[in-house]
């Protein structure tokens, strides 16, 4: 057996139970309040970090990963449409959700990495806000085209006060305010229980990941295949510019695993608004129950060595 | 007791529409209704209930027959097509027609 971090076999369990059709559901209040504490507890762990090492915000850093959210999602696009011979907007939808991130799986490496004893750059959580929006206006606009008739407004309203990234930088701005000492009373909570909780939240992903396994015998091998291909390439491309940036080994994990990561929660809320004809399930299905999986059971352990290999 | 007639209008939708359309309901005059979670299956197969994300919900109004056709009328055309909704119509009575 492979040695896998116990949390993971929650997500094993999830899908095997929902695959069962067992009589097992969690409530919806459940899963958001286990996200709603995952989400608390990242932000709060990187913001009590950077209030212990105060050494800033790199620019440069920061803007590097900003461009890679925007860049992300055209060869996804070009994939997609072109070899996959997609609808424009289903190529748009799936480029979006590949080129975002999704916090449950930078949650499950953070965990791994701890477990290891690995350290990684405590603005982790910075990236991820970098990175969530930027592909989601992209696939957009390569579904609409840049004259489209789309309400910016409204959809950068939705995007930015989105409950992933008001929570994670209200965690952060907490943990920042409050350092190592002030957050000790909440520790038990959102960081002892941390393991716990996301045990929970992936016995829910894994339930959630069952239900789209009808979809996905629908749209068969090429969502499976795109599914695995993208977040190996990007993982590559992540792998690499965190290795430019000079980022720690942990670092260069964690950046590669987020590009190999697709949004599950961003990106489909908004496209199902904004670009209402991209069948919602196609990008959904690809992102929770083949890329999710992959990323959690064989993707970070191969990230990491990635990592190494890059830093050796 | 006096009854007064007026119209049920009850939409069922995806939840990720909740907040546009409550929107579009005010701006069409709608001064009162009702929202709950809901699952059930149709056309576009079981919808659950347990992951707001993929959920339903069911939209209750009950208002003036004029006005509950015209909102009709308006999902219709601004929804329909790319989403899952599905509503319908009944003639209700109510005991206080100033609130409806």
């Amino acid at each position: 057996m492979p040695q896998l971090d116990p949390v993971i076999w929650f997500f094993v369990l999830g899908v095997l139970a929902g695959a069962a059709r067992a009589d097992l559901r969690l409530p919806a209040a459940i899963y958001e309040f286990v996200s709603t504490v995952l989400l608390l507890a990242i932000g709060l762990k990187g913001g009590v970090e950077l209030a212990r090492d105060s050494g800033g915000l790199p620019v440069a850093e920061l803007g590097g990963i900003l461009l890679l959210g925007f860049l992300l999602p055209l060869p996804a696009f070009a994939l997609a449409r072109f070899i996959g011979r997609l609808p424009r907007a289903d190529a748009a939808s799936l480029a979006a959700h590949y080129g975002s991130v999704s916090v449950g799986t930078f949650a499950v490496v953070m965990g791994y990495l701890a477990t290891r004893g690995i350290a990684f750059e405590s603005r982790a959580p910075v990236w991820v806000v970098m990175l969530e929006v930027p592909a989601i206006l992209v696939g957009i606009v390569l579904a609409r085209g840049l004259s489209g008739n789309i309400a910016w407004s409204h959809l950068l309203r939705e995007l930015f006060l989105g409950r992933s990234i008001v929570l994670l930088l209200g965690g952060l701005a907490i943990g920042w305010v409050a350092g190592p000492e002030g957050t000790a009373s909440i520790q038990p909570l959102f960081f002892d229980l941390f393991k716990g909780i996301l045990a929970l939240f992936l016995l829910e992903m894994g339930l959630i990941a069952a239900a789209q396994l009808p979809t996905l015998r629908r749209h068969g091998l090429f969502i499976v295949g795109f599914g695995v291909a993208v977040p190996l390439a990007f993982a590559l491309v992540g792998a690499g510019l965190g290795d430019l940036l000079g980022l720690s080994l942990g670092g260069v994990t964690v950046l590669a695993t987020l590009a190999a990561s697709a949004s599950y929660i961003a990106a489909p809320a908004a496209f199902r608004t904004a670009v209402p004809e991209a069948n919602p399930a196609l990008s959904l299905t690809a992102a929770l129950a083949v890329t999710f999986p992959f990323n959690i059971l064989v993707g970070i352990p191969l990230y990491e060595r990635l990592a190494a290999a890059l830093a050796g | 007791m006096e009854q007064f007639p007026r119209r049920l209008l009850t939409v069922v939708t995806e939840a990720v529409l909740e907040r546009d359309l409550v929107t579009e309901l005010e701006s069409l005059g709608v001064r009162g209704y009702t929202i709950t979670e809901a699952r059930g299956k149709g056309s576009r197969g079981r919808r659950q209930s347990d992951w707001a994300q993929e959920g339903n919900i069911r939209i209750e109004i009950v208002c003036e027959p004029a006005l509950a056709d015209r909102v009709a009328a308006r999902l219709r055309e601004r929804y329909y097509d790319h989403y899952a909704m599905i509503l319908f119509l009944q003639d209700v009575s109510v005991l206080r027609p100033d609130k409806f």
